[in-house]
Protein backbone atom coordinates (compact mmCIF):
# COMPACT_ATOMS: atom_id res chain seq x y z
CA UNK A 1 0.00 0.00 0.00
CA UNK A 2 2.75 2.34 1.03
CA UNK A 3 4.83 1.50 -2.01
CA UNK A 4 1.84 2.00 -4.27
CA UNK A 5 1.20 5.39 -2.77
CA UNK A 6 4.81 6.41 -3.18
CA UNK A 7 4.86 5.21 -6.74
CA UNK A 8 1.70 7.04 -7.67
CA UNK A 9 2.99 10.14 -5.94
CA UNK A 10 6.19 10.11 -7.96
CA UNK A 11 4.17 9.48 -11.09
CA UNK A 12 1.98 12.45 -10.30
CA UNK A 13 5.01 14.66 -9.71
CA UNK A 14 6.52 13.50 -12.96
CA UNK A 15 3.35 14.23 -14.88
CA UNK A 16 3.06 17.66 -13.32
CA UNK A 17 6.63 18.49 -14.27
CA UNK A 18 6.00 17.29 -17.81
CA UNK A 19 2.82 19.31 -17.98
CA UNK A 20 4.62 22.38 -16.67
CA UNK A 21 7.31 22.14 -19.34
CA UNK A 22 4.64 21.71 -22.02
CA UNK A 23 2.73 24.70 -20.76
CA UNK A 24 5.82 26.86 -20.41
CA UNK A 25 6.75 25.96 -23.98
CA UNK A 26 3.32 26.99 -25.18
CA UNK A 27 3.22 30.11 -23.10
CA UNK A 28 6.14 31.90 -24.70
CA UNK A 29 5.26 33.97 -27.73
CA UNK A 30 7.80 35.47 -30.09
CA UNK A 31 7.08 38.19 -32.60
CA UNK A 32 8.53 41.31 -34.14
CA UNK A 33 7.05 44.57 -33.00
CA UNK A 34 6.45 47.53 -35.28
CA UNK A 35 10.00 48.80 -34.80
CA UNK A 36 11.34 45.44 -35.94
CA UNK A 37 12.63 44.29 -32.54
CA UNK A 38 12.14 40.70 -31.50
CA UNK A 39 9.79 40.45 -28.56
CA UNK A 40 9.63 37.33 -26.39
CA UNK A 41 6.78 37.40 -23.96
CA UNK A 42 4.40 35.17 -22.11
CA UNK A 43 1.51 34.13 -24.24
CA UNK A 44 -1.90 35.14 -23.00
CA UNK A 45 -4.78 32.85 -23.89
CA UNK A 46 -6.97 35.49 -25.47
CA UNK A 47 -9.76 33.36 -26.82
CA UNK A 48 -11.63 30.83 -24.72
CA UNK A 49 -12.06 27.34 -26.08
CA UNK A 50 -15.60 26.62 -27.18
CA UNK A 51 -17.69 23.52 -27.48
CA UNK A 52 -17.69 23.27 -31.27
CA UNK A 53 -14.01 24.01 -31.65
CA UNK A 54 -12.39 21.68 -34.13
CA UNK A 55 -15.32 22.01 -36.48
CA UNK A 56 -13.80 24.24 -39.05
CA UNK A 57 -15.61 26.71 -41.21
CA UNK A 58 -12.89 27.83 -43.61
CA UNK A 59 -13.46 31.47 -44.50
CA UNK A 60 -11.49 34.02 -46.50
CA UNK A 61 -10.02 36.96 -44.55
CA UNK A 62 -12.65 39.33 -43.14
CA UNK A 63 -13.60 42.17 -45.51
CA UNK A 64 -11.89 45.02 -43.69
CA UNK A 65 -11.74 48.47 -45.25
CA UNK A 66 -8.25 49.27 -46.51
CA UNK A 67 -5.72 49.87 -43.75
CA UNK A 68 -8.26 49.65 -40.94
CA UNK A 69 -6.93 46.47 -39.32
CA UNK A 70 -5.31 45.89 -36.88
CA UNK A 71 -7.33 48.43 -34.97
CA UNK A 72 -4.65 48.54 -32.30
CA UNK A 73 -2.41 50.42 -34.74
CA UNK A 74 -4.33 53.53 -33.75
CA UNK A 75 -6.15 52.45 -30.63
CA UNK A 76 -3.12 51.15 -28.71
CA UNK A 77 -2.09 54.59 -27.61
CA UNK A 78 -5.60 55.89 -26.99
CA UNK A 79 -7.45 56.11 -23.75
CA UNK A 80 -10.52 53.85 -24.04
CA UNK A 81 -13.73 55.79 -23.57
CA UNK A 82 -16.65 53.54 -22.62
CA UNK A 83 -19.15 56.35 -22.74
CA UNK A 84 -21.96 55.92 -25.23
CA UNK A 85 -21.74 58.74 -27.73
CA UNK A 86 -22.00 59.86 -31.33
CA UNK A 87 -18.62 59.46 -33.03
CA UNK A 88 -17.07 62.48 -34.70
CA UNK A 89 -14.04 62.48 -36.96
CA UNK A 90 -12.82 58.90 -37.29
CA UNK A 91 -15.49 56.24 -38.04
CA UNK A 92 -18.11 58.96 -38.52
CA UNK A 93 -18.78 57.41 -41.95
CA UNK A 94 -20.25 54.34 -40.27
CA UNK A 95 -23.97 54.75 -39.98
CA UNK A 96 -25.47 52.09 -37.79
CA UNK A 97 -28.61 50.71 -39.41
CA UNK A 98 -28.86 47.55 -37.36
CA UNK A 99 -31.08 47.86 -34.30
CA UNK A 100 -29.32 51.15 -33.70
CA UNK A 101 -31.66 52.18 -30.89
CA UNK A 102 -30.59 49.21 -28.83
CA UNK A 103 -26.85 49.12 -29.28
CA UNK A 104 -23.72 50.97 -30.11
CA UNK A 105 -20.08 50.21 -31.05
CA UNK A 106 -18.92 48.59 -27.84
CA UNK A 107 -21.72 46.06 -27.73
CA UNK A 108 -19.79 44.10 -30.36
CA UNK A 109 -16.35 45.73 -30.46
CA UNK A 110 -14.19 45.21 -27.43
CA UNK A 111 -13.22 48.17 -25.26
CA UNK A 112 -9.76 47.12 -24.15
CA UNK A 113 -8.60 45.12 -27.15
CA UNK A 114 -9.96 46.52 -30.40
CA UNK A 115 -8.51 43.69 -32.46
CA UNK A 116 -11.13 41.34 -31.05
CA UNK A 117 -14.88 41.22 -30.97
CA UNK A 118 -16.79 40.64 -27.79
CA UNK A 119 -19.73 38.33 -27.19
CA UNK A 120 -22.44 39.31 -24.72
CA UNK A 121 -21.06 36.87 -22.19
CA UNK A 122 -17.76 38.73 -22.25
CA UNK A 123 -15.82 36.16 -24.30
CA UNK A 124 -13.46 37.56 -26.88
CA UNK A 125 -13.44 36.21 -30.42
CA UNK A 126 -11.26 37.03 -33.43
CA UNK A 127 -12.77 38.78 -36.44
CA UNK A 128 -12.38 35.53 -38.38
CA UNK A 129 -15.07 33.97 -36.17
CA UNK A 130 -17.47 36.87 -36.28
CA UNK A 131 -20.31 34.48 -37.17
CA UNK A 132 -20.44 33.58 -33.49
CA UNK A 133 -21.20 37.20 -32.71
CA UNK A 134 -23.95 37.45 -35.32
CA UNK A 135 -25.33 34.10 -34.23
CA UNK A 136 -26.11 35.46 -30.77
CA UNK A 137 -29.24 37.07 -32.20
CA UNK A 138 -29.54 35.26 -35.52
CA UNK A 139 -29.26 31.75 -34.16
CA UNK A 140 -31.43 30.21 -36.86
CA UNK A 141 -29.26 31.73 -39.57
CA UNK A 142 -26.09 30.50 -37.88
CA UNK A 143 -27.53 27.00 -37.68
CA UNK A 144 -28.43 27.08 -41.39
CA UNK A 145 -25.09 28.63 -42.30
CA UNK A 146 -23.15 25.85 -40.62
CA UNK A 147 -24.89 23.19 -42.73
CA UNK A 148 -24.51 25.30 -45.86
CA UNK A 149 -28.11 26.38 -46.32
CA UNK A 150 -27.82 30.06 -45.42
CA UNK A 151 -25.23 31.92 -47.42
CA UNK A 152 -22.95 31.05 -50.23
CA UNK A 153 -20.75 28.01 -49.93
CA UNK A 154 -18.33 27.08 -52.68
CA UNK A 155 -15.65 24.49 -53.24
CA UNK A 156 -16.44 20.81 -53.69
CA UNK A 157 -19.82 19.24 -53.09
CA UNK A 158 -18.09 16.04 -51.95
CA UNK A 159 -14.94 17.64 -50.60
CA UNK A 160 -13.64 20.74 -48.93
CA UNK A 161 -15.95 23.66 -48.78
CA UNK A 162 -15.31 27.34 -48.55
CA UNK A 163 -17.62 29.41 -46.37
CA UNK A 164 -18.08 33.14 -46.29
CA UNK A 165 -18.37 35.22 -43.13
CA UNK A 166 -21.70 36.97 -42.57
CA UNK A 167 -19.82 40.23 -43.10
CA UNK A 168 -18.77 39.24 -46.63
CA UNK A 169 -22.35 39.68 -47.83
CA UNK A 170 -23.91 41.79 -45.07
CA UNK A 171 -22.30 45.00 -43.89
CA UNK A 172 -22.51 44.43 -40.12
CA UNK A 173 -23.43 48.07 -39.57
CA UNK A 174 -26.17 47.96 -42.21
CA UNK A 175 -26.84 44.33 -42.93
CA UNK A 176 -29.67 44.25 -45.46
CA UNK A 177 -28.46 42.88 -48.80
CA UNK A 178 -27.97 45.71 -51.27
CA UNK A 179 -29.74 45.63 -54.68
CA UNK A 180 -27.70 44.73 -57.77
CA UNK A 181 -27.90 45.62 -61.43
CA UNK A 182 -29.32 42.61 -63.29
CA UNK A 183 -27.45 41.11 -66.22
CA UNK A 184 -29.04 41.51 -69.68
CA UNK A 185 -32.37 39.79 -70.34
CA UNK A 186 -32.52 37.08 -72.99
CA UNK A 187 -33.17 38.07 -76.61
CA UNK A 188 -36.84 37.79 -77.49
CA UNK A 189 -37.47 34.96 -79.96
CA UNK A 190 -38.90 37.36 -82.54
CA UNK A 191 -35.62 39.29 -82.50
CA UNK A 192 -33.28 36.36 -82.82
CA UNK A 193 -33.41 36.09 -86.62
CA UNK A 194 -33.78 39.77 -87.40
CA UNK A 195 -30.88 40.95 -85.29
CA UNK A 196 -27.74 40.11 -87.20
CA UNK A 197 -25.85 41.63 -84.34
CA UNK A 198 -22.16 40.87 -83.87
CA UNK A 199 -21.41 38.45 -81.08
CA UNK A 200 -21.23 40.41 -77.88
CA UNK A 201 -18.76 39.06 -75.32
CA UNK A 202 -20.45 37.53 -72.33
CA UNK A 203 -20.44 40.12 -69.56
CA UNK A 204 -18.55 39.08 -66.48
CA UNK B 1 -48.75 -15.73 -124.38
CA UNK B 2 -49.72 -12.16 -123.85
CA UNK B 3 -51.22 -9.57 -126.01
CA UNK B 4 -49.19 -6.54 -126.78
CA UNK B 5 -50.73 -4.07 -124.44
CA UNK B 6 -50.43 -6.42 -121.45
CA UNK B 7 -46.76 -7.13 -122.20
CA UNK B 8 -46.08 -3.47 -122.51
CA UNK B 9 -47.65 -2.83 -119.17
CA UNK B 10 -45.55 -5.52 -117.48
CA UNK B 11 -42.41 -4.27 -119.10
CA UNK B 12 -43.23 -0.77 -117.96
CA UNK B 13 -43.92 -1.91 -114.41
CA UNK B 14 -40.64 -3.77 -114.25
CA UNK B 15 -38.68 -0.84 -115.50
CA UNK B 16 -40.52 1.55 -113.17
CA UNK B 17 -39.58 -0.59 -110.20
CA UNK B 18 -35.98 -0.62 -111.33
CA UNK B 19 -35.94 3.13 -111.74
CA UNK B 20 -37.42 3.65 -108.29
CA UNK B 21 -34.92 1.26 -106.76
CA UNK B 22 -32.07 3.02 -108.46
CA UNK B 23 -33.41 6.37 -107.39
CA UNK B 24 -33.69 5.27 -103.76
CA UNK B 25 -30.17 3.89 -103.78
CA UNK B 26 -28.94 7.08 -105.38
CA UNK B 27 -30.59 9.27 -102.76
CA UNK B 28 -29.21 7.01 -100.08
CA UNK B 29 -25.72 7.47 -101.44
CA UNK B 30 -26.27 11.22 -101.51
CA UNK B 31 -26.96 11.14 -97.79
CA UNK B 32 -23.56 9.60 -97.11
CA UNK B 33 -20.58 11.86 -96.59
CA UNK B 34 -18.72 12.79 -99.75
CA UNK B 35 -16.16 10.11 -100.68
CA UNK B 36 -13.32 12.55 -100.26
CA UNK B 37 -14.50 13.64 -96.78
CA UNK B 38 -12.01 13.41 -93.93
CA UNK B 39 -11.78 10.07 -92.15
CA UNK B 40 -13.23 11.62 -88.98
CA UNK B 41 -16.42 12.50 -90.84
CA UNK B 42 -16.90 8.86 -91.81
CA UNK B 43 -16.10 7.77 -88.26
CA UNK B 44 -18.66 10.22 -86.89
CA UNK B 45 -21.20 8.97 -89.40
CA UNK B 46 -20.80 5.35 -88.34
CA UNK B 47 -20.34 6.04 -84.61
CA UNK B 48 -22.42 3.82 -82.34
CA UNK B 49 -24.81 5.01 -79.64
CA UNK B 50 -22.87 6.28 -76.62
CA UNK B 51 -24.07 3.49 -74.37
CA UNK B 52 -23.12 0.80 -76.87
CA UNK B 53 -19.54 1.93 -77.26
CA UNK B 54 -16.92 -0.41 -75.88
CA UNK B 55 -14.16 1.09 -73.80
CA UNK B 56 -11.75 1.15 -76.73
CA UNK B 57 -14.29 2.63 -79.08
CA UNK B 58 -15.14 5.33 -76.55
CA UNK B 59 -11.46 6.18 -76.22
CA UNK B 60 -11.21 6.57 -79.97
CA UNK B 61 -14.34 8.72 -80.11
CA UNK B 62 -13.04 11.01 -77.36
CA UNK B 63 -9.65 11.30 -79.03
CA UNK B 64 -11.30 12.15 -82.35
CA UNK B 65 -13.47 14.83 -80.75
CA UNK B 66 -10.53 16.27 -78.84
CA UNK B 67 -8.46 16.60 -81.96
CA UNK B 68 -11.36 18.10 -83.92
CA UNK B 69 -12.19 20.66 -81.24
CA UNK B 70 -8.56 21.50 -80.58
CA UNK B 71 -8.12 22.22 -84.28
CA UNK B 72 -11.32 24.25 -84.47
CA UNK B 73 -10.67 26.37 -81.39
CA UNK B 74 -6.90 26.61 -81.62
CA UNK B 75 -6.27 25.32 -78.10
CA UNK B 76 -6.05 22.04 -76.22
CA UNK B 77 -9.60 20.86 -75.52
CA UNK B 78 -10.23 17.86 -73.30
CA UNK B 79 -13.34 15.71 -73.70
CA UNK B 80 -14.04 13.40 -70.78
CA UNK B 81 -16.66 10.73 -70.34
CA UNK B 82 -16.43 10.45 -66.57
CA UNK B 83 -19.01 7.85 -65.44
CA UNK B 84 -21.47 8.43 -62.56
CA UNK B 85 -20.16 8.05 -59.02
CA UNK B 86 -21.54 5.04 -57.15
CA UNK B 87 -24.11 5.90 -54.47
CA UNK B 88 -24.75 9.40 -55.74
CA UNK B 89 -28.01 10.91 -56.92
CA UNK B 90 -27.70 14.60 -57.54
CA UNK B 91 -30.24 17.03 -56.17
CA UNK B 92 -30.54 20.78 -56.36
CA UNK B 93 -32.06 23.32 -54.04
CA UNK B 94 -33.01 26.91 -54.82
CA UNK B 95 -33.95 29.33 -52.08
CA UNK B 96 -36.76 31.53 -53.39
CA UNK B 97 -36.58 33.74 -50.32
CA UNK B 98 -33.02 34.70 -51.29
CA UNK B 99 -32.97 34.92 -55.10
CA UNK B 100 -32.91 38.55 -56.27
CA UNK B 101 -33.17 37.85 -60.01
CA UNK B 102 -29.75 39.24 -60.97
CA UNK B 103 -29.19 36.61 -63.72
CA UNK B 104 -25.58 35.96 -62.70
CA UNK B 105 -26.39 32.25 -62.87
CA UNK B 106 -27.57 32.52 -66.48
CA UNK B 107 -24.27 33.91 -67.71
CA UNK B 108 -22.17 31.78 -65.37
CA UNK B 109 -23.82 28.79 -67.03
CA UNK B 110 -23.34 30.13 -70.56
CA UNK B 111 -19.58 30.57 -70.04
CA UNK B 112 -19.05 27.25 -68.27
CA UNK B 113 -21.12 25.19 -70.67
CA UNK B 114 -20.09 26.71 -74.00
CA UNK B 115 -23.59 27.73 -75.04
CA UNK B 116 -24.02 29.44 -78.38
CA UNK B 117 -23.79 33.23 -78.05
CA UNK B 118 -25.44 33.88 -81.39
CA UNK B 119 -28.08 32.62 -81.91
CA UNK B 120 -28.44 32.93 -78.18
CA UNK B 121 -28.97 29.79 -76.09
CA UNK B 122 -29.38 30.01 -72.32
CA UNK B 123 -30.14 27.00 -70.14
CA UNK B 124 -31.42 29.06 -67.21
CA UNK B 125 -34.44 31.33 -67.49
CA UNK B 126 -35.15 33.65 -64.57
CA UNK B 127 -38.81 34.46 -64.05
CA UNK B 128 -40.04 37.56 -62.30
CA UNK B 129 -43.23 36.83 -60.40
CA UNK B 130 -45.66 39.00 -58.48
CA UNK B 131 -45.65 38.55 -54.73
CA UNK B 132 -49.40 39.11 -54.79
CA UNK B 133 -50.00 36.26 -57.20
CA UNK B 134 -47.40 33.80 -55.95
CA UNK B 135 -45.96 31.09 -58.19
CA UNK B 136 -48.35 31.77 -61.04
CA UNK B 137 -46.48 31.09 -64.25
CA UNK B 138 -48.96 32.87 -66.51
CA UNK B 139 -47.96 36.10 -64.79
CA UNK B 140 -44.24 35.44 -65.11
CA UNK B 141 -42.01 37.94 -66.86
CA UNK B 142 -38.79 36.82 -68.56
CA UNK B 143 -37.54 40.07 -70.03
CA UNK B 144 -37.54 42.34 -66.98
CA UNK B 145 -34.65 44.78 -67.03
CA UNK B 146 -34.82 47.43 -64.29
CA UNK B 147 -31.65 49.29 -63.22
CA UNK B 148 -31.58 47.30 -59.99
CA UNK B 149 -33.09 44.10 -58.68
CA UNK B 150 -35.03 43.05 -56.68
CA UNK B 151 -37.89 45.41 -57.43
CA UNK B 152 -40.78 46.16 -55.12
CA UNK B 153 -43.51 43.55 -55.01
CA UNK B 154 -41.65 40.90 -56.99
CA UNK B 155 -39.82 37.69 -56.37
CA UNK B 156 -37.72 35.67 -58.77
CA UNK B 157 -37.64 32.06 -59.82
CA UNK B 158 -34.85 30.70 -62.00
CA UNK B 159 -36.00 27.72 -64.05
CA UNK B 160 -33.66 25.21 -65.66
CA UNK B 161 -33.72 21.46 -66.26
CA UNK B 162 -35.38 19.93 -63.23
CA UNK B 163 -33.58 16.60 -63.76
CA UNK B 164 -36.84 14.70 -63.40
CA UNK B 165 -36.75 11.21 -61.97
CA UNK B 166 -39.65 10.43 -64.31
CA UNK B 167 -38.57 12.47 -67.33
CA UNK B 168 -41.13 12.93 -70.11
CA UNK B 169 -38.43 14.13 -72.52
CA UNK B 170 -36.53 10.86 -72.65
CA UNK B 171 -39.67 8.82 -73.27
CA UNK B 172 -40.57 10.60 -76.49
CA UNK B 173 -37.15 10.40 -78.10
CA UNK B 174 -37.57 8.14 -81.16
CA UNK B 175 -33.88 7.19 -81.23
CA UNK B 176 -33.08 7.06 -77.50
CA UNK B 177 -30.53 9.82 -77.85
CA UNK B 178 -31.47 11.15 -74.40
CA UNK B 179 -31.71 9.23 -71.14
CA UNK B 180 -31.29 9.48 -67.39
CA UNK B 181 -27.91 8.45 -66.01
CA UNK B 182 -27.43 6.49 -62.76
CA UNK B 183 -26.65 9.68 -60.84
CA UNK B 184 -29.95 11.15 -62.00
CA UNK B 185 -28.63 13.52 -64.65
CA UNK B 186 -30.65 13.57 -67.87
CA UNK B 187 -28.18 13.72 -70.74
CA UNK B 188 -28.16 13.95 -74.53
CA UNK B 189 -25.81 12.15 -76.94
CA UNK B 190 -25.33 14.99 -79.42
CA UNK B 191 -23.88 12.58 -81.97
CA UNK B 192 -27.00 10.41 -81.86
CA UNK B 193 -29.67 13.14 -81.69
CA UNK B 194 -31.55 13.55 -84.96
CA UNK B 195 -32.96 16.96 -84.04
CA UNK B 196 -36.67 16.09 -84.17
CA UNK B 197 -37.30 18.23 -81.06
CA UNK B 198 -39.97 15.92 -79.66
CA UNK B 199 -38.20 16.21 -76.30
CA UNK B 200 -38.55 19.97 -76.35
CA UNK B 201 -42.27 19.60 -76.85
CA UNK B 202 -42.48 17.04 -74.05
CA UNK B 203 -40.56 19.05 -71.46
CA UNK B 204 -42.99 21.02 -69.27
CA UNK B 205 -40.22 23.34 -68.06
CA UNK B 206 -38.86 24.70 -71.35
CA UNK B 207 -35.50 23.37 -70.33
CA UNK B 208 -34.34 22.00 -73.67
CA UNK B 209 -32.83 24.17 -76.38
CA UNK B 210 -32.19 23.60 -80.05
CA UNK B 211 -29.11 24.52 -82.03
CA UNK B 212 -30.78 26.22 -84.97
CA UNK B 213 -27.52 27.42 -86.48
CA UNK B 214 -23.80 26.87 -86.17
CA UNK B 215 -23.07 28.22 -82.73
CA UNK B 216 -20.94 31.32 -82.64
CA UNK B 217 -18.64 30.74 -79.74
CA UNK B 218 -15.57 33.00 -79.63
CA UNK B 219 -12.39 30.90 -79.44
CA UNK B 220 -11.08 32.72 -76.40
CA UNK B 221 -14.34 32.15 -74.52
CA UNK B 222 -14.35 28.38 -74.93
CA UNK B 223 -14.18 26.37 -71.72
CA UNK B 224 -11.74 23.62 -72.74
CA UNK B 225 -12.67 21.32 -69.85
CA UNK B 226 -15.55 19.39 -71.41
CA UNK B 227 -17.58 16.22 -71.05
CA UNK B 228 -18.98 14.13 -73.91
CA UNK B 229 -22.50 14.32 -72.47
CA UNK B 230 -22.17 17.88 -71.29
CA UNK B 231 -20.51 21.07 -72.38
CA UNK B 232 -18.49 20.00 -75.42
CA UNK B 233 -19.19 22.23 -78.43
CA UNK B 234 -22.46 21.12 -79.99
CA UNK B 235 -23.10 20.48 -83.66
CA UNK B 236 -25.96 22.21 -85.47
CA UNK B 237 -29.38 20.57 -85.35
CA UNK B 238 -29.22 18.92 -81.93
CA UNK B 239 -30.93 19.56 -78.60
CA UNK B 240 -29.03 20.54 -75.47
CA UNK B 241 -29.85 21.12 -71.82
CA UNK B 242 -28.55 21.62 -68.30
CA UNK B 243 -26.48 18.68 -67.04
CA UNK B 244 -25.79 19.89 -63.48
CA UNK B 245 -22.34 20.76 -64.88
CA UNK B 246 -21.52 17.09 -65.42
CA UNK B 247 -17.93 17.99 -66.29
CA UNK B 248 -17.44 19.43 -62.78
CA UNK B 249 -19.71 17.48 -60.50
CA UNK B 250 -18.68 13.96 -61.52
CA UNK B 251 -15.09 14.52 -60.50
CA UNK B 252 -13.53 13.38 -57.22
CA UNK B 253 -13.66 15.84 -55.52
CA UNK B 254 -16.41 17.39 -57.60
CA UNK B 255 -16.80 21.11 -57.85
CA UNK B 256 -20.17 22.73 -57.37
CA UNK B 257 -22.06 23.62 -60.58
CA UNK B 258 -21.18 26.98 -62.11
CA UNK B 259 -24.58 28.51 -61.28
CA UNK B 260 -24.16 27.58 -57.62
CA UNK B 261 -20.68 29.04 -57.54
CA UNK B 262 -21.61 32.35 -59.13
CA UNK B 263 -24.81 33.11 -57.19
CA UNK B 264 -24.11 36.27 -55.15
CA UNK B 265 -26.81 35.60 -52.57
CA UNK B 266 -26.12 31.92 -51.93
CA UNK B 267 -29.62 30.91 -53.03
CA UNK B 268 -28.39 27.81 -54.87
CA UNK B 269 -27.65 24.52 -53.14
CA UNK B 270 -26.33 21.32 -54.62
CA UNK B 271 -25.49 17.90 -53.28
CA UNK B 272 -26.10 14.20 -53.04
CA UNK B 273 -29.70 13.24 -52.34
CA UNK B 274 -28.57 9.89 -50.96
CA UNK B 275 -26.35 11.49 -48.30
CA UNK B 276 -28.53 11.81 -45.17
CA UNK B 277 -26.17 14.45 -43.74
CA UNK B 278 -25.95 16.48 -46.96
CA UNK B 279 -27.35 19.94 -47.49
CA UNK B 280 -30.08 18.81 -49.88
CA UNK B 281 -31.52 16.34 -47.41
CA UNK B 282 -31.27 18.96 -44.68
CA UNK B 283 -33.27 21.49 -46.64
CA UNK B 284 -35.89 18.94 -47.70
CA UNK B 285 -36.34 17.85 -44.11
CA UNK B 286 -36.21 21.26 -42.43
CA UNK B 287 -37.47 23.86 -44.88
CA UNK B 288 -40.66 24.54 -46.77
CA UNK B 289 -40.08 22.92 -50.14
CA UNK B 290 -42.04 22.82 -53.35
CA UNK B 291 -41.39 21.32 -56.74
CA UNK B 292 -42.48 22.90 -59.97
CA UNK B 293 -45.57 21.45 -61.68
CA UNK B 294 -45.79 18.65 -59.15
CA UNK B 295 -49.13 17.56 -60.64
CA UNK B 296 -47.39 16.30 -63.78
CA UNK B 297 -45.65 13.56 -61.80
CA UNK B 298 -42.32 14.33 -63.41
CA UNK B 299 -40.67 13.98 -59.98
CA UNK B 300 -38.02 16.68 -60.31
CA UNK B 301 -34.79 16.48 -58.33
CA UNK B 302 -34.81 20.28 -58.25
CA UNK B 303 -36.29 21.63 -55.03
CA UNK B 304 -37.42 25.20 -54.57
CA UNK B 305 -37.48 26.14 -50.92
CA UNK B 306 -37.93 29.01 -48.51
CA UNK B 307 -35.17 29.21 -45.92
CA UNK B 308 -37.01 31.87 -43.95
Amino acid sequence: MKINLRRSLSLAIGLTALGATLISAAEVEKFFDRQGNLVVQEKVEKYKRRADEGTSYPVPPPPFSDGIFPCSDCHAGMEPDPERRELVGMHADIILDHAEGQRWCLDCHNLNDRDSLRLVNGDLIPFTESYLLCGQCHGDKLRDWKVGIHGKRTGYWNGEKQYLLCAHCHDPHSPSFKPLAPMPPPIRPENIRREAAPVAPVPH
Amino acid sequence: MCNDSKCDKQAFQKSRRKVLKGLAAGIGVLALPAPDAAASVWETFFQKHFRELTRDELKKVLARLESNYSKEFGQQVSVKATPPIEGVKFGYGLDLSRCIGCRRCVYGCVTENNQSREPQIQWIRVLQLDKEKGVSLEHAKHYYNPPEVPTEGHFYMPVQCQQCENPPCTKVCPVQATWMEKDGIVVVDYNWCIGCRYCMAACPYGARHFNWAKSKLPKEELNPNTHYLGNRPRPTGVVEKCTFCIQRTREQPGRYPACEEVCPVGARKFGNLLDPKGEIRYLIENKRVFILKEDLNTQPKFFYFYAT
